[in-house]
């Protein structure tokens, strides 16, 4: 099994890594005991995401998926980002291990519980 | 600093003067073990010199050594070839293995299982070894086979395989034994007489020899069938050409670890427990899953709450140093450590593992490193984890 470079540099450097204090919406997957939790934050003025972090207990992938993905949600509008696909984040960080493909899901599915989360609060 | 190893339960490096030995059997003395000719005279003399030395390490006959190509090997042939030979003349047939074997036993016991025979895979203590009441308990009247591991690969936990020799003895009736001793041999003697022992499995490349080779020690008499057949080599339990080279070394490397053992054990001995008191020290909320009074000197292993082992592997990894988060052979595999969970570690703390094993040519410096750079990755990993409370 081995990691892309994008990948590796991902987890080096992640991208976004934190907490936004006062977020629009907080979108949380994922299961501790199957070792890894994503959890993302979004800042949304007119349904375009303003600002984004993560947080994310998890392996490599895990992390680069979060980092990756939050590059690509950054400044899209709600429509945008709910069209982001697992396999476009795969693309993004130069592919992944096959049994680290799950991991993008977890990108994708923290993304939508987040807007979800917004729309319930709009 | 160079790239420090910390993983030699994966496997070691070869000693420079195992491979001196090696060197002339490949383009110098390249004769076929089989020929009649004096290639192959030169080449079975090789061979038959490093059995002496295997023989001589395990306290049996030359003639019950069976070189293959490494303990998954001899754990199969093991297993198979003696249930195989059984199945012919009982119907019923039940083996005893626990749940912290490596895979080589674990995946065969279970394809055993499929093909009809029993198997109890005894629990552990939390100290990661047998309950030697428990095996007695589970002991059947079909009982055939008990195989248990010497030393667990990813905690360091002896197994007291003298006891249950002795305990396999006092039966009614005949149950072989077997241990898969990968682990042990650096540390341990490993007298299949003092032992015991039936058939045993050992392996090169962990014990500073090359990667491909191995023996499964077979005592006379003990029923056995081939699992693998053609040219009729040892003894036609095992065919196959004769790996010369990775022989001759894996002889060299047998030798020299006996010889090495007390120094090597002591030296090994002295960093790992200094590394283990420092990295309590350092770094809170942490579980030792290596107990040291029942534990071979090499390994250190921890569970670092809220920080995935992997991702600790890879940061290592960026800083110059090898270490796993539990067996190399699951590093493909996405559920945390059946050792751990045996041990009763809860599954979202057995995914925060890392196992350091130490080996002899490591030195204090490079520990100091380790723990110079372990505990700011610790608490990175931690920092981003949404559930870790404690930032």
């Amino acid at each position: 099994m081995i990691y892309s470079d994008k990948v590796i540099e991902h987890f080096k450097k992640p991208h976004n890594q934190g907490v936004i204090v006062n977020a629009s919406a907080v979108g949380e997957v994922g299961n501790p005991s199957c070792g890894d939790v994503m959890k993302i934050y979004l800042k949304i003025e007119d349904d375009i995401i303003k600002d984004v972090k993560f947080e994310t207990l998890g392996c490599a992938a895990a992390i680069a998926v979060s980092s990756a993905l939050t590059d690509m949600v950054k400044g899209k509008n709600i429509e945008e980002a709910l069209k982001i696909t697992r396999q476009e984040i795969v693309n993004d960080l130069g592919g992944l291990p096959e049994p680290k493909i799950h991991c993008s899901m977890l990108g994708v599915e923290a993304l939508h519980q987040a807007i979800k989360n917004y729309e319930e609060k709009k | 600093m160079d790239y420090i190893y910390l993983d030699h339960s994966a496997t070691t490096p070869v000693d420079e003067k195992v491979l001196k030995e090696m060197l002339p059997y490949f383009s110098l003395k390249f004769g076929n073990y089989s020929s009649l000719h004096s290639f192959g005279r030169e080449a079975y003399f090789a061979v038959e010199s490093a059995r002496e030395k295997a023989a001589n390490f395990l306290n049996c006959r030359p003639e019950e050594i069976i070189f293959t190509s490494g303990s998954t090997e001899s754990n199969n042939l093991a297993l198979r070839g003696v249930i195989a030979k059984l199945k012919v003349k009982q119907k019923s047939l039940h083996i005893i293995t626990t749940q912290i074997e490596h895979d080589a036993i674990l995946e065969t016991c279970r394809d055993l299982e499929k093909q009809g025979t029993e198997v109890t895979y005894l629990p552990v203590k939390k100290d990661g070894t047998v309950d030697v009441d428990e095996l007695a308990n589970a002991i059947k009247e079909n009982t055939v086979l008990v195989s248990i591991m010497y030393v667990n690969n990813e905690v360091g936990s002896i197994n007291d395989i003298e006891r249950i020799g002795k305990l396999l003895k006092k039966q009614n009736h005949k149950i072989y034994f077997h241990t898969d001793a990968t682990q042990a041999i650096n540390f341990l003697s490993c007298d299949v007489e003092k032992l015991g022992l039936d058939l045993a499995s050992i392996s090169g490349h962990k014990i500073y020899g090359p990667k491909g080779v191995g023996l499964l020690y077979l005592r006379k008499e003990t029923p056995i069938v081939a699992i693998q057949t053609g040219g009729h080599q040892e003894r036609s339990i095992r065919s196959g050409t004769i790996n010369v080279s990775a022989i001759v070394g894996f002889g060299k490397a047998i030798d020299l670890a006996a010889k090495d053992r007390e120094k090597n054990n002591k030296k090994i001995e002295k960093i790992r427990d200094y590394f283990i008191k420092k990295v309590l020290d350092k770094i809170p909320n942490i579980i030792l899953n290596t107990n040291t009074k029942v534990s071979v000197c090499s390994h250190a292993n921890f569970c670092f709450v809220g920080a995935e082992g992997e991702s600790i592997l890879l940061a290592l990894d960026i800083a110059g140093i090898a270490v796993s988060t539990g067996s190399a052979c699951a590093s493909g595999s996405l559920e945390p450590s059946h050792v751990l969970i045996a041990m009763g570690i809860e599954k979202e703390i057995a995914h925060s593992s890392i196992r350091f094993t130490f080996g002899k040519h490591n030195t204090k410096t490079e520990a100091n490193y380790v723990l110079s750079v372990l505990p700011d990755i610790i608490k990175k990993l931690r920092d981003y984890n949404p559930l870790y409370k404690n930032k």
